[in-house]
């Protein structure tokens, strides 16, 4: 019995894989997208460059406090009425990307304003550039600091890359359920196994993440974060 | 030959005048020491230098340049300025070498093995060549301070000002630091804010005592400590006696 519920389950990893390549795709395209634009965020809101700051506070506050499924129905159902349509996957990108930069701009905002003042100073009065303070003793450290809460969030974005299947597209969890209609004896067995992959998935790159914070610390400024 | 030329700076945060007129000039390889109370100014005077606080009102020569002219890149002439921080303001993220050879590779960009050995060269210089490899915070405040100290003269400046170098240390750390200033004296045109008055009787050109954001009188340690002009610059040596003890030589 349990054999060939085991079988059966196997059987249905080809299909799987077909939609985590999906999933994979989404959460790896909307995090890059996002963390720039995260990190362009966190800036203008830590150094209060007005106007944009404004906006970006605006812009904050409605992604972070509207639900994802809403974000992507928007995304997904208002272009038509201008006459234009954004396919799914597309819309499912720009949704994932969109709130998550909400997010992100919070985790960099924070680490930027970590970094003391008089480093600053002490940048400028070696002749270095704002750019340059910028690039080479500011974004180093807040990149750093910055890995804890974007390990966060790549957790977040992989996980809510599923509520795109409302919008029918055909990633892990939709392959999932898809599958759970037909085979309707082991509905539980298949959600437990897509629940696995994601797991695997999260752990794994959080320990990488881990890797790379252990790699990089600053050695008498690290944080202890339980993975 | 005149290094650094202040004139009649005048600087106000709000409704608080914090500079009211102050003149200074330093000549090559001259040592200057501020001191007066705090809150006057001091610390102000040496960040309007570098423009990291840009004055109200005067102007500042550097080398016959005047750099508070608002055509001026003052980028370029802040490498020529170099600034130590009270509260020494290392790269937390970079050792001690990188900290001290950040400037020379991503300003005067000169390439990375030479930029190291130069970096090397001035941490030998202030007694740290060990320390090359550890971090800020594996460092005592006395070596962090040195480190700074090292990052300010590799870019091989004009001008070394230091604004209380040794007000954060611990007392037994102080010394180390001095050590290192007085070992440049001469060698190096310095203006140090200081309420170490044994370091100022023994190294200093002139002493300026600052009060209110004026000049209250200027001098030699000799007729400085010995003979003040001023009233109010006795009263304030007597406090300092007592705050700090006797201007004997640390």
């Amino acid at each position: 019995m349990l054999a060939e519920t085991l079988a059966r389950l196997y059987n249905m990893l080809p299909l799987l894989w077909d939609g985590l390549q999906t999933t994979f795709l989404l959460t790896l395209t909307s995090l890059v997208a996002a963390t720039i634009a995260g990190v362009v965020m966190g800036f203008l809101r830590a150094y209060n460059i007005f106007p944009l700051s404004y906006f970006v506070y605006v812009y904050e506050k409605v992604l972070r406090g509207v639900p994802l499924l809403v974000i992507f129905l928007i995304l997904w159902l208002v272009p038509p009425d201008f006459g234009f349509r954004i396919d799914r996957l597309h819309a499912a990108f720009l949704g994932l990307a969109l709130r998550s930069a909400a997010y992100q701009a919070q985790i960099f905002r924070g680490a930027i304003n970590s970094i003391p003042r008089g480093q600053v100073e002490a940048a400028k009065s070696l002749g270095m550039s704002r750019t340059k303070g910028i690039q080479h003793i500011i974004l180093p450290q807040v990149l750093r600091l910055s890995i804890p809460g974007w390990s966060n969030e790549f957790t977040i974005v992989l996980k809510d890359t599923s509520i795109a299947l409302a919008i029918g597209v055909t990633e892990l969890m939709r392959r999932g359920d898809q599958l759970a209609v037909l085979h309707s004896d082991i509905v539980l067995e298949i959600f437990l196994l897509v629940a696995l992959i994601y797991f695997i998935i999260v752990f794994t790159v959080n320990k990488i993440l881990s890797f790379i914070e252990e790699k990089f610390r600053m050695k008498g400024y690290e944080v202890e974060v339980e993975r | 030959m005149t290094m650094l030329e202040v004139k009649n700076i005048h600087k106000a945060f709000g409704e608080l005048q914090v500079l009211r007129g102050v003149s200074l000039d330093l000549d090559k390889g001259e040592t200057k020491v501020l001191i007066g109370p705090s809150g006057t100014g001091k610390s102000t005077l040496l960040r309007c230098i570098n423009q990291l606080t840009p004055p109200d009102k005067g102007e500042v020569w550097l080398d016959g340049v005047e750099i508070t002219d608002k055509s001026v890149d003052i980028n370029k002439y802040r490498q020529e300025i170099g600034f130590v921080f009270q509260h020494f303001n290392l790269f937390n993220h970079l050792t001690a070498l990188k900290n001290v050879s950040i400037g020379l590779e991503k300003v005067k960009g000169i390439e990375k093995e030479e930029a190291r050995e130069r970096a090397l060269e001035e941490l030998k210089r202030v007694g740290l060549s060990d320390k090359a490899n550890q971090y800020p915070a594996e460092l005592s405040g006395g070596q962090k301070q040195r480190v700074g100290i090292a990052r300010a003269l590799a870019m091989d400046p004009k001008v070394m000002l230091f604004d209380e170098p040794t007000s954060a240390l611990d007392p037994e750390l102080i010394g180390e630091v001095l050590e290192v200033m007085k070992s440049l004296a001469g060698e190096i045109s310095m203006l140090v804010v200081t309420h170490e008055m044994g370091f100022a009787s023994s190294v200093a050109n002139e002493i300026i005592f600052l009060e209110n954001g004026v000049v209250v009188e200027k001098g030699s340690p000799k007729k400085f400590f010995e003979n003040p002009d001023k009233d109010r610059t006795k009263q304030f040596l007597s406090k300092i006696a007592t705050l700090y003890g006797d201007s004997g030589d640390r």
